[in-house]
């Protein structure tokens, strides 16, 4: 085979003849109100400052509603109505606590089409995510967590399982909807309550998500869902009343709320960035992992903690993999989130649009050789191609710094012991990626890997069941199977 | 230059990831096809289609109409393609022939003790040579799967090579029976072995045999003509057979041959179906898109 690049002029995706045809999906079906209030004791209710914010679609830059603004003055409301929820709801016979939630569960299947355009338009996403991956696995964990609520005695056999009490909960834009179901849905079945905060970004899932609290009946005061940005989030983590936080969302944030609970009694899980290793090996079925290199890095715009956002090749088959890689970028499609063929939708907001061309600046001006997908971007809106640096090394401040976007830094390695070393060496250990045909060389890896998650042959997959979570700077603390059950409960 | 040629180690054949792979091919389905583009990819997709018929019970008749339905796909239907080619048995290639004679159609001819390929090689070159005697275009051959699986590769590949000897100037075809060979890997490896002894195309099944074509196996061999095309700059054609009987997985695949090899392969030259009640559905969704309205099958010939 020989190393060079013949350049035989492949032609692929983009620039073919056969150009498709856009197909969006329908908004007529979705029902959104104009203004949306505090969702506190059952009960929308305006903000007490009276202030609202606009959330906006990022790739059109058109408002879509009014998001009330929550102070501390509402938060205490919220939480005052989650602390008079707890005694009766943490007391309902967990077998009836389970069919408020498994109720849920159905809900969001049967609103499926209509939560997975919302979630496209409020954080611009590709609906081909938002459908097939966002919303059926938001009611997967609705669904097992609501199996485990009267089964905590045979999950934890010889504990006394008990709900900890008022749950203050902050998540992230990346993932709205699957974030709220993944901190509601153990935190409910384990009877605690909650007062959850979306994004200011992304609020509008989590508040339909309120809708269907309604609806499912849910006694008044379980779940409270306060909006705003970080001031609202440091009310929920500085009230006193609270037992418990769960955060989703950058490790900067994530140190603050550490140092905010010291000499508390609150409990805490974080949930913060990542910086992960994807690790292709000379003997990997080449064609699959390129596939899941694009799946690690460009998935949701690269907006996710755990993106396999350092890759590593092994030299043999370095050219081959970065052609076939540029190759497939090629054939990416960037542009209006809502359309089916969209493969990569719009960056969730402007801000995050500066700070991901910012280290693309950056990225250039350390010398790193620079490559983007040929697709064109919308003239609208919050976009960016896919883009690849090679030519970098562990002290490039692309490689070390999480970026959150669509940017992927490659580097090469000669051999195992050198790509484990390169692969921890990095503040963060949320997730890692490794390829190879042979079975003893994952087991090798992943049990020197200092990961919370490590894929093997495979990228980006979720499941209710695999708990999730990180080592160092990625945070502590698991969420997702029995794991996740435990850190919603005292175990005596 | 030196004209000596090396092989490769085809025990060294890229691995395929069973569950990624399967994975993949699913997500070409998730593209939508719609109007312009549907319509440009249905017409493409007939125009690819080798009209099939390789039974027993063959007759000069049924060929004759065949080919007949092969140059007049759907006559109400302005500027419609023909189809690539008509496929047949070797004693039905002379009569073919004369049918299509002066449409571009080509004639295909099954070869080498099609479909089993059990008789010794003196028989299947004889069986190739009287085929392309009689005015065969293309040969569709099949391998030795017994000797494949026996890991004689040497064998399938000498094989390969002497067909392609005699099929002289036709194209050559080779059937490598993917239901039989039981996992991705060999596949790959079959795949790399008739490339490298000269197939001009690689075709999946005989359509005798189930399961006939799929998308993931298809994508494995799609992936083996890449990377010998990255390798050599050389084209090799695709053509799965059997299974593909409705438009919406025909424009399925057509999406992945355009994703994956890109625009060079959209055209009948570089990739055929091996299905013959596919066209009717083609020609149907194409009045469809014209009219707005389904008719019924009755209203689309069966030839």
């Amino acid at each position: 085979m020989g190393k060079k690049d013949l350049n035989t002029g492949l032609k692929l995706g983009v620039d073919s003849k056969w150009q498709y045809s856009p197909a969006p999906e329908s908004t007529s079906h979705i029902n959104l109100k104009k203004k949306y209030d505090l969702f506190i004791d059952g009960k929308w209710v305006a903000p007490s400052s009276g202030k609202y914010f606009d959330t906006i679609n990022p790739a059109t830059e058109e408002k879509i509603a009014d998001i009330a603004e929550a102070n501390e003055k509402d938060v205490d409301k919220a939480v005052k109505a989650a602390r008079k929820a707890f005694g009766p709801w943490s007391k309902l016979p967990a077998k009836e606590r389970a069919k408020f939630i498994y109720r849920i569960a159905r809900l969001i299947q049967e609103r499926a089409r209509e939560f997975s355009v919302i979630e496209s338009l409020d954080g611009g996403k590709a609906i081909r995510e938002s459908r097939d991956v966002d919303v059926p696995l938001a009611a997967a964990h609705f669904f097992y967590n609501a199996g485990w609520a009267d089964k905590l005695d045979y999950a934890f056999p010889g504990k006394k399982p008990e709900a900890i009490g008022v749950a203050g909960q902050i998540i992230p834009w990346n993932f709205p909807l699957l974030m709220a179901a993944w901190k509601l849905a153990p935190a409910l079945a384990c009877g605690n309550t909650v007062v959850l905060k979306p994004a200011e970004t992304t609020p509008l899932t989590a508040l339909k998500l309120a809708e269907l609290v309604q609806e499912a009946g849910l006694p008044d005061g379980v779940v409270n869902i306060v909006t705003g940005a970080g001031s609202t989030g440091s009310s929920i983590v500085n009230h006193n009343d609270i037992d418990k936080i769960a955060f989703t969302g950058s490790t900067g944030v994530g140190k603050i709320i550490q140092k905010s609970i010291v000499g508390t009694n609150k409990r805490a899980t974080l949930e913060l960035g990542g910086k992960a290793a994807n690790i292709i090996f000379e003997d990997a079925p080449i064609d699959q992992a390129v596939e899941g290199i694009i799946n690690g890095i460009y998935f949701n715009q690269g907006h996710v903690c755990c993106a396999g956002s350092r890759l590593f090749i092994e030299e043999p088959v370095y050219d081959q993999v970065i052609r076939k890689l540029k190759d497939r970028i090629n054939t990416l499609i960037v542009g209006d989130p809502l359309d089916k063929n969209t493969d990569i939708g719009a960056i969730n907001s402007k801000a995050q649009l500066k700070t991901i061309k910012d280290y693309i600046k950056i990225g250039k001006k350390e010398g790193a050789e620079f490559f983007e997908g040929s697709c064109s971007l919308p003239s609208k809106g919050f976009f960016c191609k896919p883009t690849l640096f090679t030519g970098v090394a562990q002290s490039n401040k692309i490689v070390q710094e999480e970026i959150f976007g669509p940017v992927l830094a490659v580097q090469t390695f000669r051999s195992v012991d050198e790509v484990i070393k390169k692969a921890n060496n990095t503040p963060y250990g949320l997730s890692a990626g490794v390829w190879t045909d042979k079975g003893s060389k994952i087991f090798n890896l992943t049990s020197q890997m200092r990961a919370g998650v490590v894929w093997a042959n495979t990228y980006n997959k979720f499941d209710p069941a695999s708990p999730f979570g990180g080592y160092k700077e990625s945070g502590f603390g698991r969420e997702g199977g029995l794991h996740g059950l435990s850190a919603y409960l005292n175990l005596n | 230059m030196s004209k000596i040629k090396t092989l490769p180690d085809f025990t060294k054949s890229p691995t395929i990831d069973q569950t990624s792979i399967i994975e993949k091919a699913s997500r070409f389905q998730k593209r939508s096809i719609k109007k312009e583009t549907k319509i440009f990819g249905l017409k493409l997709a007939l125009n690819m289609i080798d009209l099939t018929t390789l039974e027993g019970k063959d007759t000069p008749s049924k060929v004759k109409q065949m080919c007949y339905k092969a140059q007049h796909m759907h006559d109400s239907y302005p500027d419609l393609p023909t189809a690539a080619a008509v496929c047949v048995y070797p004693s039905m290639v002379s009569i073919a022939k004369k049918e299509v004679k002066g449409s571009g159609v080509k004639v295909a001819s099954v070869s080498t003790a099609f479909p089993a390929g059990q008789a010794p090689l003196s028989v299947k070159i004889d069986d190739t040579k009287f085929a392309v005697d009689s005015g065969a275009d293309e040969i569709d051959m099949v391998i030795s799967r017994g000797k494949f699986l026996n890991g004689d590769y040497n064998y399938v590949y000498d094989e390969i090579a002497t067909i392609k000897e005699a099929c002289g100037k036709a194209r050559l075809k080779v059937i490598l029976e993917t239901g039989e060979l039981g996992t991705f890997d060999k596949v790959r490896r079959a795949s790399d072995i008739a490339i490298h002894a000269g197939a001009d195309f690689i075709k999946t099944s005989t359509g005798k045999i189930s399961p006939a074509a799929t998308m993931p196996v298809t994508l494995v061999m799609l992936e083996a003509i890449k990377d010998h095309f990255y390798k050599t700059g050389k084209m090799v054609g695709m053509k799965p057979a059997g299974g593909i009987s409705n438009a919406k997985l025909a424009l399925h695949y057509l999406v992945m041959v355009n994703e994956v090899l890109g625009a060079d392969w959209m055209n009948n030259t570089w990739f055929r179906f091996g299905a013959s009640s596919l066209a009717n559905d083609l020609l149907m969704q194409l009045e469809k898109q014209r009219t707005g309205i389904y008719q019924s099958s009755d209203y689309f010939s069966i030839d």
